[in-house]
């Protein structure tokens, strides 16, 4: 137990070098999930035959092919076709378009589960729907969506990892160089693994914490009374 | 006198191969409250919608002050802001306060700069007796005061006609008669007012016109005392007489309660 403490001392430095940058890719296809998402989710259930065939064949790609091969066609096939991106953009953009296909559809829910009532309520004022979206129906989504939607950073997360198949130092890139160097694999993932847990932890600590300051009184998940 | 607000010419609304209703022509006069009733499934609803181009229509024309609204090309969004519209849900915005559902047309639709919006808001609060509910959500409102921030709500925006559909159907039997009173109160003001609803004490009392629908046509229209006492039509009698024995009870225990109408 002292010699794994000591060992997760002495590594602690390398491995949330490599933490952070796990955090970074995290962060970064989470905000480019949202964006494209968001996107997805309103062209999907607004957009006219056009938009929604675009946004579903996003969705319907990304969420049903492995990101693993999401990253290798970026990274690997797309320079065939003329278009090289670095490692970490790659990294980047597979993340991102795999997230945006995920949030899409929970905030394609929510946005369903907000209704046709609080549009038309919206528009009988004289809003124009793009304003009703706006001011009415995405405050309310958005809202409603957390507590679904909050699987997704985790689950992100935790994806970031595939990242290390093309060397990008995040930090299971960290743990495999620390394993060679120590002949120690054991010792070395259950080190990672408390690192990710801890990460986790606090990412799980965030998002409740954004649940709670997002709550609308007397709004209830459970759907609004009459 | 006679200068119809609304009017609609051979309004017809088909969905598919249903004709919802066909060639419903009505005139709703300044200061006027009409009172639409029939039984459900009618079109009511989609009448109401119809006319304030919620939803499009298949044939006719709707008029609002004189003007076309209904014509090619006419700004729809501009149009709804003349017709106040309640519905039988409340539909109020539920992740904003009394005051700020009721302002919320005035900032972003009017443009009404932001201290101005929140006097209008409140005074349109106080209108309906809600002053002091201005910072509750809608979810900590009872049936009741929802919808009458839903009155307030369209009524901020300054319409030339109201709409109601069916504005108490949803409520408990005891919050029906604030909502009906605050309505009773802007006849008495003279808004002009096209209300769905089968509260009959409410339509004898405040109605300058009933119109009686039935499977998407006007079967009979005329004043309260001509449709309860001297119905043209064996189908307005009938319905008239149903309506009453079904709603007819509640409406005697609320008066038993409140000791009035509404
Ligand atoms: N969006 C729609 N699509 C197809 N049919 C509809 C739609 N909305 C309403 N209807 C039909 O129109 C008819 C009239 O409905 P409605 O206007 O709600 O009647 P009422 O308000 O008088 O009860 C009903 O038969 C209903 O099924
Ligand atoms: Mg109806």
């Amino acid at each position: 137990m002292t010699a794994f403490f000591e060992f997760f001392v002495r590594f602690l430095p390398d491995m949330l070098k490599g933490a952070g940058v796990t955090v970074l890719l995290t962060a970064e296809g989470l905000a480019a999930g949202f964006v494209l998402g968001l996107l997805a989710s309103l062209a999907r259930t607004y957009g006219n035959k056009f938009w929604r065939g675009v946004a579903v064949s996003y969705i319907e790609l990304f969420r049903g092919t492995p990101l693993l091969m999401q990253l290798f066609l970026i990274y690997y096939g797309l320079p065939g076709l003329g278009v090289t991106f670095s490692r970490e953009l790659s990294a980047f953009l597979a993340l991102g378009l795999n997230s945006g296909a995920y949030q899409a559809e929970y905030l394609r829910g929510s946005i369903l589960a907000i209704g046709d009532g609080q549009m038309m309520a919206g528009r009988s004022i004289g809003m124009s729907r793009i304003k009703t979206i706006w001011h009415i129906i995405l405050p309310q989504a958005l809202r409603l969506a957390i507590p679904a939607w909050s699987n997704e950073p985790v689950s992100l997360l935790k994806s970031t990892a595939v990242v290390f198949l093309i060397a990008v130092p995040e930090l299971m890139a960290k743990a495999k160089s620390i394993a060679a160097q120590t002949y120690d694999p054991i010792g070395t993932y259950l080190a990672v693994a408390l690192v990710y847990l801890a990460m986790v932890y606090l990412l799980d600590a965030v998002l409740r914490w954004i649940e709670r300051a997002t709550r609308i009184p007397g709004f209830e998940m459970e759907g609004r009374k009459a | 006198m006679s200068n119809p607000i609304l009017e609609t010419r051979s309004l017809t609304k088909i969905y598919g191969k249903n004709i919802i209703f066909k060639d419903i022509n009505l005139k709703v006069n300044e200061g006027e409250t009409i009172v639409i009733i029939g039984p459900s499934g009618t079109g009511k609803s989609t009448l109401l919608r119809c006319i304030n181009l919620l939803t499009s229509n298949e044939g006719g024309q709707v008029f609002l002050d004189g003007k076309e609204i209904t014509a090619k090309g006419y700004n729809q969004d501009e149009v709804r802001q003349h017709i106040g519209m309640v519905f039988q849900n409340f539909l109020l915005f539920n992740h904003l306060t009394a005051l700020d559902n009721v302002m919320i047309g005035l900032l972003k639709v009017k443009k009404m700069p932001k201290a101005q919006a929140r006097q209008k808001a409140m005074e349109e609060l106080k209108r309906v007796g809600l002053e002091d509910r201005a910072d509750h959500y809608p979810g900590q409102l009872s049936g009741g005061q929802q919808q009458r921030v839903a009155i307030a709500r369209a009524l901020a925006m300054d319409p030339s006609v109201m709409l109601f559909d069916e504005p108490t159907s949803a409520l408990d039997p005891e919050l029906i008669g604030e909502v009906l009173g605050v309505m009773a109160q802007l006849a008495r003001d003279r808004m002009t007012m096209l209300v769905v609803t089968h509260e009959m004490g409410f339509a004898r009392e405040v109605a300058d016109r009933i119109v009686f629908m039935e499977k998407g046509s006007v079967v009979e229209e005329g004043s309260p005392d001509d449709l309860f006492y001297h119905p043209k039509h064996d189908r307005t009698r009938e319905f008239l007489w149903k309506i009453t024995e079904l709603y007819g009870k509640k409406e005697k225990k609320r008066v038993q309660k409140n000791d009035r109408l509404f």
